[in-house]
């Protein structure tokens, strides 16, 4: 087997099987960290895809920054354990409010998946000239994006007034 | 892809390392458990009620300026592999960029953000704002 095959397998089966894990877990804490080991997998195969930038991304801000957020999320919450409200042995469809549209948006998302995975046609492909690397991308973005790249820092100098003031809100009252 | 194979061996090396000496410690060193050896580690001093406590709003203040100065890095990032071929036109739109995001930087210490010096210090502060 081409080693790229063999690496697609071993991140893909990373990702699937720590995936599955987090929604096993009791304890949101392990849930969290197991989130950050998929994302580390997935980090790998967009690596695979020639996309070398995303897969940067996806451990700087994903791993890094959002799952600091989730985790705080979670301290803050102080959710404890996870507990079982229903009769585990119903069917989630027949469990009262919350859960039932839960498993509503779970058949939806097998739906999608499965309505994706079964249709035909030439989806994988990447259209001719695709920016690949990171170079290729700084270029295009100091050049034809330079006004959207600038105002990207305004929307993020808005985004740190509004965390200091939703946050100071706390420290009066 | 040729390169990408270093940063695996690394990955490996560092796992490895991880799981190498969790596992011989396990196996080589010896246990005589006593309550004191297995309760949870607090800075040497006995634990002191749950470690299940609700947290401060300040740390979720502070993950959150965090990810924004994560995507600031996140952009600065291709500009840095395209450097020679942006030259200074480049160069100048990255430092409106952090300029701007410096002005951001400035606003949250100067409202006390990032103090961490208790109340006193944050209320000091405040005051000399006018706020």
């Amino acid at each position: 087997m081409a080693p790229e095959t063999l690496a697609f397998y071993a991140f893909g089966a990373v990702a699937v099987v720590a995936s599955l894990l987090v929604i096993a877990q009791r304890n949101p804490i392990y849930s969290v960290l197991l989130l950050i080991a998929s994302f580390g997998a997935l980090s790998g195969l967009y690596v695979l895809l020639d996309a070398p930038f995303v897969a940067v991304i996806q451990i700087i801000v994903y791993a890094g920054a959002i799952m600091v957020l989730f985790l705080f999320v979670v301290m803050l919450l102080n959710a404890p354990h996870e507990e079982t409200e229903y009769d585990e042995r119903v069917h989630p469809l027949l469990r009262p409010g919350p859960m039932r549209f839960g498993a509503l948006l779970a058949l939806v998302l097998a739906g999608e998946l499965s309505w994706a995975l079964t249709r035909s046609g030439d989806s994988g492909r990447f259209p001719a000239g695709a920016v690949a690397s990171v170079r290729a991308i700084g270029r295009s973005l100091f050049t034809d994006y330079a006004f959207p790249f600038e105002v990207t820092s305004i929307l993020i100098l808005v985004a740190m007034v509004g965390a200091v003031l939703l946050a100071r809100r706390e420290g009066r009252g | 892809m040729q390169g990408w194979l270093s940063i695996l061996i690394m990955i490996a090396l560092g796992a490895g390392f991880a799981l190498i000496s969790v596992v011989l410690s396990s196996f080589l060193g010896p246990r005589k458990p006593t309550p004191e050896k297995l309760a949870p580690y607090e800075c040497g001093m006995p634990p002191v009620g749950d470690a299940r406590e609700r947290q401060s709003v300040k740390f979720y203040l502070v993950a959150m300026i965090f990810l924004l100065f994560d995507i600031e890095i996140a952009f600065l990032y291709p500009w840095a592999m395209a450097l020679r071929d942006l030259g200074w036109n480049g160069f100048a739109q990255v430092l409106l960029f952090i300029a701007l995001l410096l002005a951001g930087y400035v606003y949250v210490w100067r409202k006390g953000a990032l103090d961490w010096g208790g109340d006193q210090a944050t209320a000091r502060r405040r005051s000399t704002i006018g706020d």
